[in-house]
């Protein structure tokens, strides 16, 4: 029956699958025959791009991923980092992209489930999501769509599932427009000892499968979709793109939860892209074995599905478990408690072979590890675009200084990327497990870690995520370094210290040199920085073909820094949170326009150097953040960063929308051209308020940060003056708040 | 004791307890929503945010068809004190134990945000902490908490002193910016005619730590506390 219905398997076929003619070849070679069509199914995802980071794994080796606090590093389900007293915490940030082009909604939502079963697949009970994207300019409808639906599928899920989203960033650049980024991050919290892995050990041990029914969906989903460009027939694969069901994720996290909190589960793995497929085979070749798998057994949606179709469904909302011999019940019945399906599927073997039966007959038998381990690994040609020097130039000279110093401050509170995002974040529950301290739209979000029991410890987690993609394109390597340099930042403003990272890289179609070359560079950067500030790569995600048409992305290495601040009641926060305090500038500001909002949005130019990184003095106003709050020096600390000092300061005066803005006063004695002092991005920058100006100066020389009191918060207006001279900037909040406030709103609520 | 009941898909269930229990220091533990009785020594029943069964109905429709709810029902009944908050808050409503029922919210949007409601009655077991005409600073985090009630029953609530919290702004004032969800007659908490079951949108689990989304919740929370300390039932 099943061979009546199957297309004939050959060269011609395995092209079709994405297979290259020397994948083909090794497969033959790998089976000594030619393979069946279930069979060429899974060499064709296990060896997609998105699930065996083919052409990038040659430079991922050259990451720092040790440390003493580091558990787990990447190659498991997520990355794990001790936090103290016999707690550790699961994250990492995965891409949606290309599912949440073509259906926003259930793309992005189901972007926020898988990335919560890695998670909770180690152990971990999810407390904190973030997520970062990035669109096209909203003029166009069809991106007001995507922003819309995008938003409604994070908060869909997240806000069901009971997972608190506390940050993100949002950015909009033409070069989105044909291919949207939505990268989701989860972070979970897991007792030490009670950390899973995904093995399927134990010979004779049965492997169950709980959760959803599996379904024709997502066929292909994930793994081919984020495996090849797009082009304008990419709506038709729309039927591809998974649908989410946060309810089913939400028992399922909680009978996870509680069957992992006894000792029967051997090992346990999500069915992300390609499903049953890629969690039987990881499974098994993590731990040296096979298994043999009935497929008739499995719990399925709909009749008449082929094995085919059964292995290679990305029905979501789905885990694989190995378990001990003689405890299926005891495991089984936690799930039908919680109204979960949970089928015995199959046993662990000792022989190293994935052996699937279906109606009686064996579909597939392979050997696991040249599938898993044994997938090709490209060292592709790379080039430095031939316009890569010619973007860098900009004469500063020659540029119109800005005559309307105040206007181009306004300019820039409306420009959707410097503008409050809250219109996005107001549809996420920021608040559920009652931990956040510091939520949505300051620099980094503050969570309280609650143990498992429910007791309180003192302990806080920082989470920031960041990328200035403009900064990537014109220096891949700098702009890489400065997103590490920036997340850490972010993360130290609250107090707290960084302790390891997780990245997101998105570029486009590695077969092309010059992207390859930017993703070399980038993964350079990324290495140089985290080595340098000591907080390591302990998970990520690689998504290439971000093109349509030919037009790739900039390119988009996400990085999201988590740190830890201990104890948590000592804090600082974003904005200015009352007159009278002291405002101390700390870092320098050099003429650096390069690359800035400014010169795009004043200027229309994207070009020049972006500012430099200087990693030593980043790793000192780090520790000089973390002494100054643990010692109560300061209230306030607020990166600087797009749009410069001037937008960073507004930013400060516009307090939570409950709260009543703070104005400021200040005076910059530098001799820079105004336009650099007021907009320019200089890195290591970050804009404090303390009540005890001195004790902070103090501490600023101790750690060898340059610093400066600047003015002094209070009244309702945000000025900025040269050093005894006229004032550049003098506006009422209020006006400068409502062109922040409405930007996205205005552009968004156009029918 | 304090009963939190837990449904599939309830989410606030274990914020619940830790505010009651590690906060306030009362006794509390979750109910499985397939008992068919409350625990012996019940004092209160709550009944948590979330999204029961994961609302892909109406919200609340489905839990009010959970075992436990029977029993909930036979104690409401007996005058005992029952607390619903948001998703529990529907399904109350749903169960027919809260007049009105909660719509999708006025902009379409799901919304996270602190509001601030004023105490219109501090003379019940759920706000005699509060001052009457207190404003307090809670948190909203919903997609469906627009209340709505036919116009002469929203009138009988009114007239019998129902509406036990209204949105308003920081500084008490009625306003329709200050309404997050389009409520008719700016409703953000009601009671049944008997003053012992009482259901609101707002969160005071969520705001009972100082540095975590403020103390306000302790106001509500507490008041059930002190009733069920003093063996007091519904508005005296």
């Amino acid at each position: 029956m099943s061979a009546r219905r199957e297309p004939r398997v050959d060269r011609v076929l395995a092209r079709e699958h994405g297979l290259s003619h020397e994948e083909w070849e090794r497969i033959l070679a790998i089976l000594g025959r030619t393979p069946s069509f279930p069979e060429l199914g899974i060499f064709s995802v296990m060896w997609s791009e998105h699930c065996s980071y083919k052409s990038s794994k040659r430079h991922l080796r050259e990451l720092p991923t040790r440390a003493a606090h580091v558990l787990q590093g990447p190659g498991e389900n997520a990355g794990v980092v001790a936090i103290g007293d016999g707690l550790a915490v699961v994250f990492k940030i995965e891409s949606h992209n290309h599912p949440s082009f073509i259906e926003p909604k259930q793309g992005a939502a189901t972007g926020v489930g898988g990335i919560l079963r890695d998670v909770f697949t180690m152990g971990a009970r999810p407390i904190a999501s973030m997520d970062s994207l990035r669109f096209g300019p909203l003029e166009d409808p069809r991106q007001r769509w995507l922003v819309r639906g995008v938003v409604e599928g994070i908060g869909g899920y997240g806000n069901a599932v009971g997972v608190a989203t506390v940050g993100g960033e949002t950015a909009f650049h033409e070069c989105y427009r044909g291919n949207i980024l939505v990268n989701a991050f989860n972070l979970g919290l897991v007792e030490v000892e009670r950390i899973y892995t995904a093995q399927a050990g134990g010979v004779g041990n049965p492997v169950l499968y709980v959760g959803s029914k599996t379904g024709r969906d997502g066929i292909h989903g994930a793994s081919l979709l984020a495996s090849a460009e797009f082009d304008e027939k990419s709506e038709e694969k729309r039927p591809t793109v998974q649908v989410g069901d946060p309810f089913t994720e939400k028992c399922l996290i909680e009978a996870c939860l509680e069957v992992m909190r006894g000792d029967a589960v051997v090992g346990i793995q999500d069915m992300g892209a390609a499903g049953l497929t890629s969690s039987s085979f990881e499974m098994a070749s993590r731990a040296g074995t096979g298994i043999e798998m009935d497929l008739d057994r499995v719990p399925q949606r709909e009749t008449g599905m082929t094995a085919y179709e059964l292995l290679l469904s990305e029905s979501q909302e789905r885990m694989l478990l190995v378990v001990k011999a003689g405890r299926e019940d005891e495991v089984r019945r936690v799930f039908e408690r919680w109204d979960l399906d949970a089928a015995v599927v199959g046993r662990v073997t000792p022989d190293g072979r994935m052996r699937v039966r279906w109606h009686g007959e064996t579909v597939v038998d392979i050997p696991v590890a040249p599938v898993a381990d044994s997938a090709p690994v490209y060292d592709r040609p790379m080039r430095e675009p031939a316009d890569q020097r010619e973007r860098q130039k900009l004469d500063l000279a020659a540029l119109a200084p800005e005559e309307d110093l105040a206007g181009a401050l306004a300019a820039l509170l409306d420009s959707p990327n410097l503008a409050s995002k809250r219109w996005l974040f107001r549809q996420y529950d920021q608040l559920v497990q009652g931990n956040t301290i510091l939520r949505c739209g300051g620099d980094a979000a503050l969570v309280r870690v609650k143990r498992e029991d429910g007791s309180p410890t003192r302990k806080a987690l920082a989470l920031a995520v960041d990328c200035n993609a403009r900064w990537c394109w014109l220096d891949p390597y700098g702009g890489t370094l400065a997103a590490v340099a920036e997340a850490a930042r972010n993360v130290a403003c609250t107090g707290a210290r960084p302790l390891a990272l997780t990245n997101c890289l998105n570029f486009g179609n590695p077969e092309k040199p010059e992207i390859m070359w930017q993703f070399a560079e980038a993964t350079r950067g990324l290495g140089e920085a985290a080595r340098a500030l000591g907080t390591p790569v302990v998970s990520g995600n690689v998504s290439f073909y971000n093109e349509t048409a030919g037009r790739p992305i900039f390119p988009t290495p996400t990085v999201a820094m988590v740190g830890l601040l201990e104890p948590w009641e000592r804090f600082a926060v974003s904005h200015f949170p009352e007159a009278g305090l002291s405002v101390v500038l700390l870092g320098e500001t050099r003429e650096e326009l390069g690359g800035s909002e400014w010169l795009a949005v004043r200027r229309g130019l994207e070009a020049g150097m972006p500012p430099s990184v200087d990693l030593d003095h980043e790793a000192r106003l780090q520790r000089l953040l973390h002494a100054a709050v643990a010692q109560g020096a300061l209230r306030t600390a607020h990166d600087v960063s797009d749009g410069g000092l001037a937008v960073a300061l507004a930013e400060c005066c516009f307090a939570g929308p409950e709260e009543q803005p703070v104005g400021v006063r200040v005076e910059l004695a530098e001799t820079l051209r105004a336009e650099a002092l007021l907009f320019g991005e200089s890195t290591g920058r970050v804009v404090t308020a303390t009540a005890e100006p001195e004790r902070l100066l103090a501490l600023a020389r101790e750690h060898g940060v340059p610093a400066r009191a600047i003015g002094e918060t209070g009244g309702a207006r945000l000025v900025i003056a040269p050093a005894g001279g006229r004032a550049w900037i003098d506006a009422p909040l209020a006006s400068l708040h409502e062109i922040w406030a409405r930007a996205l709103p205005r552009r968004l609520e156009v029918a | 004791m304090f009963a939190v009941l837990q449904f599939p898909g309830s989410n606030d269930d274990r914020d619940t307890v830790f505010a009651l229990k590690s906060v306030l220091g009362a006794e509390a533990r979750l109910v499985w929503h397939k008992e068919p009785e409350l625990p012996a020594g019940t004092r209160a029943v709550l009944l948590p945010g979330g999204f029961s069964y994961g609302d892909y109905l109406r919200c609340g429709a489905m839990a009010r068809f959970s075992p436990v709810m029977g029993a909930v029902r036979r104690f409401a009944e007996a005058g005992g004190l029952v607390l619903g908050i948001c998703n529990g808050f529907q399904v109350l409503c749903e169960a027919g134990l809260l007049p009105g029922v909660l719509v999708r919210n006025r902009d379409l949007h799901f919304v996270c945000e602190f509001v601030h409601v004023r105490v219109e009655r501090a003379d019940t077991a759920f706000t005699s902490r509060a001052r009457p005409g207190e404003v307090l600073r809670l948190p909203v985090k919903h997609g469906e908490g627009c209340f709505y009630a036919a116009p002469d029953e929203l009138a009988r609530l009114s007239a019998r002193g129902q509406i036990w919290l209204r949105y308003v702004t920081a500084d008490g004032r009625l306003d329709d910016a200050a309404n997050p969800n389009g409520s008719l007659d700016h409703v953000a908490g009601v009671a049944n005619e008997r003053g012992n079951v009482f259901g609101l949108m707002p969160h005071p689990e969520h705001a009972v730590e100082g540095a975590i989304g403020g103390r306000d919740g302790r106001k509500l929370l507490g008041s059930l506390l002190d009733a069920v300390a003093a063996g007091a039932a519904g508005a005296r």
